[in-house]
């Protein structure tokens, strides 16, 4: 599951710094994400997660430090240098149209064509073909609206447009974080079935519970800087409350 | 209902067979997709209202009549149907569709003498252009479009009384451009554009349901598909049958008006754009959330400035019709009631004003509705305040008949 050295990971950051005016958001950042698993990155509110994402999505070019893609440098100068690598980022806000329906929505902005028209019946097989093979099962119609939909099959419409974009990598901002117990499972059980299909998952939560359900990497963050990955079997909650308030543990996994 | 498993997808297909294809239709709207029911319901009823109150409201001459007023309110909501998607208004179109009239009419004066069709190119180019502005100033400056519309309200009002004069008119003496409202189409003619529009219905309403139903999507089932096509045929022979009754008192009039047929090509274009094109969906989705748009990759100020170039443009055929129907155009044009009535037409019609919801059918359909009340109540001889006040009730009825459909939708 976890990187060799022959293959490099499918994202490394390597020294990565951002400071915006006098605030340092991150501090020589080094992490590893790993295809074919789910990695955690855990921290208090402020710790740099949502800003650490965001270099990773593009949206903010880190101010030193190096983005490797599958060991190649790379430089990303907008969100669409990002998604053309194969990165998708899915925010907490998920960025649907409520007056648009599950197959509009998951091909926005990269509509099929035919004969200049919107290929309504092919865009529609492959999104009810993506939702399938995600085992995302309980929405009814793709052509009911967003709207329609509860707070789980929104999360899991995000996620299956990520998707979707061939995409390597899926980067999610607290995906469970305004869901029921119900929803939470089922979106947790989507995020660990698009690591078992091969992506590359890097998961930010401050929910510690569902992080040690999902995770099979753990990244903790505090004050800008990782101070600490671990593999899920040497992490325990306390361990994870212990670096995330103090940035080291004592404790051994129970 | 028929429940079976999409073998490729795995998926469950439900419904087949018509009961339950309209079950499903009919449990939208039950959730509050009203769609254009509304509307419909409300132009029967006050189509019954009417003619209980006098006996020549349902006439075959009133009818054609009904339709030639409402061209203009109907040209000027689809107008506003474009802005209204987004969420924005345009509070300028009764003076852009001034502007257009102005620009037809004082063209083709024998004293410039310009051909018809070049007058209306000249006047549908400079409401575009005038579109194209309003749409910059609000996408490049960011100005909010009630502003920079409301300046356009005043500033072409202006531009239009400056170049008529005080009091001053212009006299349409062009024979087709008087007759794009008062000409008809001969007998023949009308069954013709009929039978071709219900043939070329026919054939891309079959073709894409049987092409839903050859990859296994839910698709409305084969005498559903009949139904519809039907129905269109029995809609335009409807139609037709009425336009081609005598409806002269003096000498016999009959035919298809001219115009009727210009709105409706206007409608099908626009309804295209809106409904199968990539431009059309942008327009719903910045309507609808303009934030994901942008993380789409969806160039919002493109989209924003086509839209108000497409409302005015639109104005601008309002206005050439506006100008042939009176045969003149002259400082008496009201703008400011037009865009009222505009706004209150696509929203009767059942266009949300919070942007992403409407169709440009429903700017067509609210357009009937206010031309209906106009015309009714003049037959029945009430006064211009009282057709005020009764389209102010209308309005606020549609409005709450949307609040309230919406309160049943799946909350957000």
């Amino acid at each position: 599951m976890t990187a060799t050295s022959e293959t490099p990971p499918l994202l490394r950051l390597r020294g990565v710094s951002k400071s915006f005016g006098a605030v340092r958001a991150l501090a020589d950042v080094d992490l590893d994400v790993p295809a074919g698993a789910v990695t955690a990155l855990a921290g208090d509110n402020g710790a740099g997660k949502s800003t650490l994402i965001k270099c990773i999505a593009g949206i903010h070019a880190p101010d030193s430090g190096d983005i490797l893609w599958e060991g190649k440098p790379v430089t990303l100068r907008g969100p669409s240098d990002a998604a053309a690598l194969g990165i998708q980022t899915v925010y907490q806000d998920l960025a649907l149209c409520d007056n648009l329906d599950i197959v509009q929505n998951m091909f926005l902005g990269r509509e099929r064509l035919r004969r200049g028209q919107l290929d309504d019946v092919a865009m529609e097989q492959d999104a009810a073909r993506t939702l399938a093979d995600l085992a995302v099962t309980t929405v009814g119609s793709v052509r009911q609206t967003v709207a329609s939909l509860s707070g789980g099959q929104r999360q899991s419409v995000a996620i299956a447009k990520a998707v979707l974009w061939e995409s390597r990598l899926v980067v999610m901002d607290e995906p469970t974080a305004a869901l029921g117990v119900a929803q939470t499972s089922m979106v947790l059980e989507l995020v660990r079935t698009l690591a078992r299909r091969g992506h590359g998952v890097l998961l930010i939560t401050h929910n510690v519970l569902n992080l040690l359900d999902v995770a099979d990497r753990v990244a903790v963050m505090r004050q800008g800087r990782v101070v600490d990955v671990r593999q899920r079997s040497q992490v325990d909650e306390r361990i994870l409350v212990d670096l995330m308030t103090t940035g080291r543990t004592d404790r051994e996994v129970a | 209902m028929a429940v079976r498993t999409d073998p490729d997808t795995g998926r469950k297909v439900t419904a087949q067979g018509a009961g339950a294809y309209l079950g499903l239709a009919w449990k939208r709207v039950r959730g509050g997709e009203t769609g254009v029911l509304p509307v419909v319901g409300g132009l029967i009823l006050v189509s019954v209202i009417f003619q209980s109150l006098n006996g020549n409201f349902l006439t075959a001459g009133n009818l054609v009549n009904l339709l030639v007023q409402a061209a203009v309110f109907a040209l000027l909501s689809m107008a506003e149907v474009f802005v209204l998607l987004l969420g924005e208004i345009d509070l300028s179109v009764g003076y852009v569709a001034g502007i257009s009239a102005v620009a037809v009419a004082w063209l083709a004066q024998p004293q410039v003498g310009w051909p018809w069709w070049a007058a209306i190119l000249v006047a549908l180019g400079a409401a575009t252009l005038i579109g194209l502005l309003h749409g910059t100033l609000i996408t490049r400056i960011g100005l909010p479009s009630f502003v920079v519309t409301l300046a356009g309200l005043l500033f072409w009002q202006g531009v239009m009384l400056f170049v008529l004069g005080n009091g001053g008119a212009i006299l349409i003496s062009d024979t087709v451009l008087v007759g794009i409202s008062s000409g008809t189409l001969p007998r023949l003619g009308g069954w013709v554009v009929a039978i071709v529009v219900v043939a070329v219905f026919g054939v891309i309403v079959w073709r894409r349901d049987a092409r839903r139903r050859a990859v296994g999507l839910t698709a409305p089932p084969v005498s559903l598909t009949i139904a519809k096509i039907a129905a269109c045929a029995v809609g335009g022979a409807a139609l037709i049958l009425l336009a081609n009754a005598d409806r002269g008192r003096l000498a016999p009039v009959y035919g298809l008006p001219w115009v009727v047929l210009l709105v409706a090509a206007l409608l099908v274009v626009w309804a295209y754009l809106l409904g199968r094109r990539r431009f059309g969906l942008y327009v719903y989705a910045v309507g609808g959330n303009a934030e994901a748009a942008r993380r789409a990759g969806i160039r919002l100020s493109r989209i924003r400035t086509v839209a108000f170039l497409l409302c005015s443009l639109t104005s601008g055929v309002a206005g050439v019709v506006y100008a042939s129907r009176l045969r003149s155009i002259s400082t008496s044009l009201d703008g400011g009631t037009l865009v009222l009535y505009a706004v209150a037409g696509a929203v009767i019609g059942g266009t949300s004003l919070f942007g992403g919801r409407g169709k440009m059918l429903h700017g067509v359909l609210g357009g009937l509705v206010i031309a209906a009340i106009d015309n009714g109540m003049g037959l029945l001889g009430f006064s211009a305040a009282a057709k005020y006040m009764v389209t102010a009730l209308v309005l606020i009825v549609a409005v709450t008949i949307d609040a309230v459909a919406r309160r049943r939708r799946p909350s957000t």
